[in-house]
């Protein structure tokens, strides 16, 4: 076994998947970072991706581009981000309680849409959707080893790294990331800054809903080549939990969603030597969970460690 | 003077359930819900169907044209009375755990362990059954509130993914342990005789579960309302500060709510597999505690009302089925259906929209009426 | 001089039915510090919350500069030239002072991008020009709170307040630092500000504005020019009746010791320490005041007795029991009662019935629990009844909820059920506050007659004429620490207090450590 794991870790192929699988997460918990900033916490990051997989197949199936396609699907998950804001904002509607309903909805939704088109429950396989393209990045391709795990992605994959750099100037370098912040942290203050906290909340949500709906994409038009029942598989609840790994920032996102990513691949590896797929399965959200508590555990030491010194750092009487 | 709350006028026919307007108007909100919901299922219909008029008809009909559908109905507020049952515990205590899914999943895959292999005597089997499911979807209710107390973890967001994992364990469970190997579809290993539920009508599949199912009611009720853990459990929810402030143990209440509940999903999953079928053939997860939160919520937390609720849920749900086999509409749509009822219900504004506005006429003239009797005071 | 700003026929009602403005009349002129003063819950802060745009008024009109506003968010009260610095801060503590003070009009760069360069630079500048010393590039959760206050006044001028509301602004604030904040104030006027001080301390009111305007009960009582009103007719006014309070007390007749307190340290999520090593010794029998400003430890003490919040060193000992960071159950359970100074938020379930809330510390106790768990529903009825008749709680029965009643009627609900609690020892938070008249002499009379069946109170309020009138002997504390103790209450006077609760004085060690009676 031990020998298995080490030529899986040391196999490009393997880090291969693990970008691949990473990507998909990566979006989605950069969604919940943003908009947990803000305070506000969206659970219907899995509708958003469930209706944009949809969409996206949809839309490309019809007009026959890619293109149109991806932005008809990150428009879906707008949409979706945007209805929770409407309840959960102007409604006065418990934030949870809206995700759950959206995605109920969005799960069996989905469904009885793509029935409605083409008679099929399970996979829209009989519509001619199309694919995003595979990028083979220039230069990195000739790197040996990493240009085997780095090149030759799915054009979302790169793009789930720009959209890091993207989340990591608007929450740190633009005007809109203190106001995202305040919003969060204190939303009295944001108020009473004249900053109109729902409207910065509603950003954070189309920001969520795009980065959502990328995701959603990705799923059924690189991923995979279909919309399929369910595509989403609770990636939108995993980023939930991922968001609190990711301690707030765009950076510690990448990390968050390595922890799925490389259990997800490693499930993919596994299975293939005959373990149990069902147990190998469960692995990427019980490592999640379990990367939650551990996080939280060596933060709340940290906080406990940081009073007493301030404490101990007063002078004597 | 005499304030607002005087003046009221004693409960009247509707005081039965309902002792002033405070209670009433939300149930007129939630019957709104309801109504709202069924009218857009038929303007769906409408937009999707080539025969909307027969969908329709089949959809908000349906359930009482054909005795069959009446039985159906029936079997199908069994689960759903348990994990409304169970999501009414939870809602009580303010918390949005929907880890019930795996107590009723991980319930029924128990129930088939025991199905199968225990040898006993018929009545006592699919008790003990019960029982067993019960304790197994207890202690996996525990683990949100567990996650929720030792390290803060929001209990939807770790019962969410932990309902994944005990999905896939579920089926490793039976496919490596209890799985008959001479089925080319999969399927457990079959029931024994003694684990199967009684008829209560011959010909129906109405099982002895639908009575287990009314037992529980009255138990969750008299628990909730007549009991002291009833009481913590509230209190907790009513506001989880002055409970711990007043001398509850929050965490421990907190701890039981979930087992309870998951106990509930447990029984309701056992059910399910000693009622209606002679082995365990779901091919994926049910999920009916997503049900169960439109269940509860309709039933507005109070377990009496649950079978109400449960009703209006398996009528839809039968008449979709009834619908979709019929015709072009595809079952699912009442997802969307039951996502509105949610939304509405969830929406603050909306559920006291009557009450806010009577407030805030009322303490309006009562500040111009003391003006005016202040005025006319002075002179 | 010219009205700058009018408020005509004011009344704001809340949701929950509450009106806690009632055509109020305010003119307010330029370049003059008005004062606002009137008890907790006058309606003050509501009033400014309405001129600030943070509320909207149920009815009535605001002028400002004659011509009739409509504030529909704070935004346009700024954009009108109206600042205000909340009693509780209003800043984000994980970024720095100089981002707090841009926040909602941030410098750019050309492109577009935030500008935290200039961002410090303007912090610097204003800082310099209305001589409010700050450090620009700290973070809000490292600096002092009088260093936060400033920041909060240069955040209404950098975003050109005309009109500058403060509201109790001096209650986190150390002597020296109030002188220096009135100086700064009146340097502010001198340049053309107006500005609103809202307080309930008349000294400082006195010290500072050119003309007071006095509130009671969500009305303006009366507005004054300072120099053409003594302290009297304003207190008056502010209460309504005669200040002084007269009870029949009996000395107290102090027993053995029954809550042992010792070196109590509580550091708060800002990093500053609210409870610096508090040592003291309850005995039975006794009141044992706690004065001092607000804010300067006692919440905290309380929240740390009652298990509410956790010590950093020390203990807490009952006799026998170690109730050192015990949870509230088991603090209870030893019998130690308390009413919560946040009786809405903590000290009551609102959704829940009366009976329910009454019931709270001691429906598991066999009388109200019997065998399988099953709550014994005549007795409970009974016991309610008895608390609400004893109480005088007005409500058509013990079945309605707690959030139907009026707030006179919930605070008795607390009260209620905490004086008729089985425990030896009282923590009391401001008894009084948000309740009637009527009731706080029914109040009093209780802790004294508890005090005289040999229960252990302590009374923490903010209320002088309540501590001084009801306790036995006192402790006052300044900046987390005791730092006087004295032994006969009734022999203390106003200003000698005064000078200890402001950090002015301090007993010495010796003194202090007296109240462990060791």
């Amino acid at each position: 076994m031990m020998d298995f794991l080490a030529s899986v870790f040391g196999s490009s192929n393997y880090w291969f998947i693990v970008v691949r699988s990473t990507a998909p997460i990566l979006l989605v918990t950069l969604g919940a970072v943003v908009t947990e900033q803000a305070g506000i916490k969206n659970m219907a990051l899995e509708g958003s991706m469930l209706w944009a997989a949809l969409t996206g197949v949809l839309a490309s199936a019809w007009t026959g581009s890619p293109w149109i396609g991806l932005a008809a699907g990150i428009a879906a998950g707008v949409a979706i981000a945007l209805i929770l804001g409407l309840f959960a904002l102007k409604l006065d509607a418990n934030a949870v309680l809206v995700g759950i309903a959206l995605n109920l909805l969005s799960t069996g939704g989905t469904v009885f849409v793509l029935f409605s088109i083409t008679g099929d429950k399970g996979i829209s396989s009989s519509l001619p959707s199309k694919v995003l393209p595979m990028v083979s990045v220039p230069l990195l391709r000739d790197i040996p080893w990493l240009g085997k795990v780095l090149s030759g992605q799915n054009l979302v994959v790169y793009l789930s790294a720009a959209a890091v750099v993207v989340i990591h100037v608007i929450l740190n370098k633009m005007t809109i990331g203190r106001r995202i912040r305040a919003t969060g942290e204190n939303v009295e203050a944001a108020r009473a800054a004249g900053i109109d906290p729902d409207r910065i909340k509603f950003f954070t949500l189309v920001i969520s809903g795009i980065l959502a709906g990328l995701a959603g994409c990705f799923l059924s038009m690189g991923y995979t080549s279909n919309f399929t029942s369910g595509i989403s598989a609770g990636r939108g609840y995993v980023a939930n939990a991922a968001q609190v790994v990711a301690g707030g920032t765009a950076v510690g996102s990448i990390f968050a969603a390595l922890i799925f990513g490389v259990t997800d691949a490693l499930a993919t590896f596994l299975q293939s030597r005959g373990l149990p797929p069902e147990l190998i399965q469960a692995l990427p959200y019980a490592v999640t969970i379990l990367g939650f508590v551990v996080v939280t555990l060596i933060r709340d030491k940290r906080e406990a460690a940081r009073k007493l010194k301030l404490f101990a750092g007063k002078d004597d009487r | 003077m005499r304030d607002g709350t005087e003046r009221r006028k004693s409960p009247g026919r509707l005081g039965l359930f309902f002792t002033n307007r405070d209670a009433l108007e939300p149930a007129l909100v939630t019957l709104f819900a309801a109504v709202f919901s069924l009218l857009a299922g038929v303007g769906l219909i409408f937009l999707v169907s080539k025969e909307p008029a027969q969908s329709a008809r089949n959809f908000l009909l349906g359930p009482f044209l054909r005795t069959y559908n009446i039985y159906y109905m029936m079997i199908a507020m069994v689960p759903l009375t348990f994990t409304g049952l169970a999501l009414c515990i939870i809602y009580q205590s303010k918390h949005m755990s929907l880890i019930v899914d795996s107590s009723f999943y991980i319930g029924a895959v128990t129930a088939t362990a025991v199905g199968i292999h225990a040898a006993l005597p018929a009545g006592w089997h699919p008790a003990a059954a019960m029982l067993a499911a019960g304790t197994v979807g207890g202690f996996i209710g525990l683990l949100p509130a567990i996650l929720k107390i030792r390290w803060r973890a929001n209990e939807l967001v770790s019962s969410l993914m932990l309902n994944y994992v005990f999905y896939f364990i579920g089926s490793f469970i039976i496919l490596y342990f209890l799985r008959d190997r001479n089925q080319t579809i999969l399927s457990s290993l079959p029931f024994r005789k003694t684990f199967l539920l009684p008829r209560l009508v011959p010909n129906t599949q109405l099982h002895a579960g639908f009575l287990v199912a009314a037992v529980f009611v009255v138990l969750v009720s008299v628990f909730l309302y007549r009991t002291k853990w009833g009481y913590e459990i509230r209190m907790i929810g009513a506001n989880q500060k002055f409970a711990a402030y007043a001398g509850l143990s929050v965490p421990t209440v907190i701890l039981y709510s979930h087992f309870v509940s998951g106990f509930l999903g447990g029984v309701g999953g056992a059910i399910e597999m000693a009622g209606l079928y002679k082995a365990f053939i779901w091919q994926m997860n049910p999920s009916y505690a997503w049900d169960g939160v439109i269940v509860a919520m309709l039933a507005r937390k109070n377990p009496k009302f649950v079978p109400l609720s449960a009703f209006f849920l398996a009528y839809m749900r039968v008449g979709a089925d009834f619908m979709s086999r019929r015709g072009d509409v595809a079952f699912e749509f009442i997802t969307l259906l039951q996502g509105l009822i949610i939304l509405i219900l969830a929406s603050d504004k909306i559920v006291n929209y009557f009450k806010a506005r009577r407030l805030q006429r009322t303490a309006l003239a009562r500040t111009a009426e003391a003006r005016a009797a202040g005025a006319g005071g002075a002179e | 001089m010219e009205t700058i700003l009018q408020a005509v026929d004011l009344c704001k009602v809340y949701g929950n039915g509450t009106a806690a403005n009632k055509f109020v009349n305010l003119t307010v002129r330029r370049g003059e510090i008005l004062g606002l003063v009137g008890e907790n819950g006058a309606g003050k802060s509501t009033l400014m919350k309405v001129v600030y745009g943070e509320e909207a008024p149920s009815s009535g009109s605001l002028l400002l500069d004659g011509k009739p506003v409509r504030f529909g968010s704070s935004r346009d009260a700024i954009a009108a030239g109206i600042g205000m610095v909340h009693q509780h801060f209003m800043l984000v503590p994980s970024l720095t002072l100089a981002e707090n003070l841009v926040l909602g009009r941030e410098p750019r760069k050309k492109s577009g991008m935030y500008d935290l360069d200039r961002a410090v630079r303007i912090a610097e500048e204003l800082s310099a020009k209305y001589n409010l010393r700050i450090i620009p590039w700290a973070r809000v959760v490292d600096v002092s709170v009088s260093m936060r206050q400033k920041l909060e006044i240069l955040k209404t001028l950098y975003r050109g307040a005309r009109i500058l509301i403060l509201d109790e602004p001096t209650s986190v604030l150390t002597p020296q630092e109030t002188d220096e904040l009135f100086a700064e104030l009146k340097a502010l006027r001198d340049k053309g500000q107006t500005i609103i001080f809202i307080s309930h301390k008349l000294g400082e009111v006195f010290q500072l504005c050119d003309r007071v305007t006095v509130m009671r009960d969500g009305a303006v009582i009366g507005t004054h020019d300072i120099g053409d009103v003594d302290r009297q007719t304003i207190s008056n006014e502010m209460v309504g009746r005669e200040v002084r309070l007269t009870l029949d007390k009996t000395p107290a007749a102090p027993g053995a010791t029954a809550l042992e307190v010792r070196d109590l340290s509580f550091v708060d999520d800002f990093g500053i320490t609210m409870v610096d090593r508090v040592s003291f010794s309850l005995r039975k029998g006794e009141v044992l005041g706690v004065v001092g400003v607000d804010g300067n430890g006692q919440s905290e003490l309380v929240r740390i007795l009652t298990g509410h919040a956790r010590t950093l060193t020390g203990s807490v000992r009952k006799g026998e029991e170690d109730l050192t960071n015990a949870p509230p159950r088991r603090i209870r359970k030893a019998g130690v009662a308390h009413v919560a100074e946040d009786r809405m938020t903590v000290g009551a379930a609102l959704p829940a019935s009366i009976a329910d809330n009454l019931l709270a510390d001691r429906y598991s106790e066999p009388a109200f629990t019997g065998g399988g768990g099953f709550l014994r529903r005549s007795a409970i009825q009974a016991e309610a009844k008895g608390i609400v008749e004893r109480f005088d709680i007005r409500c058509s029965s013990p079945n309605q909820s707690v959030a139907s009643l009026s707030g006179g009627n919930m605070q008795k609900v607390v009260i209620g059920r905490e004086f008729t609690a089985a425990a030896d020892v009282l923590v009391v938070s401001q008894p009084t506050r948000g309740v009637d008249i009527g009731a706080i002499e029914f109040i009093h009379r209780t802790i004294l007659s508890m005090r005289d069946e040999g229960k252990a109170i302590l009374l923490v309020s903010s209320d002088l004429g309540e501590v001084l009138s009801l306790s036995d002997s006192l402790i006052v504390m300044h900046a987390g620490r005791i730092v006087a103790w004295f032994p006969e209450a009734s022999a203390v006077t106003d200003k000698e207090l005064g000078l200890y609760m402001l950090g002015l004085k301090t007993q010495d060690e010796k003194e202090i450590r007296k109240v462990l009676h060791a």
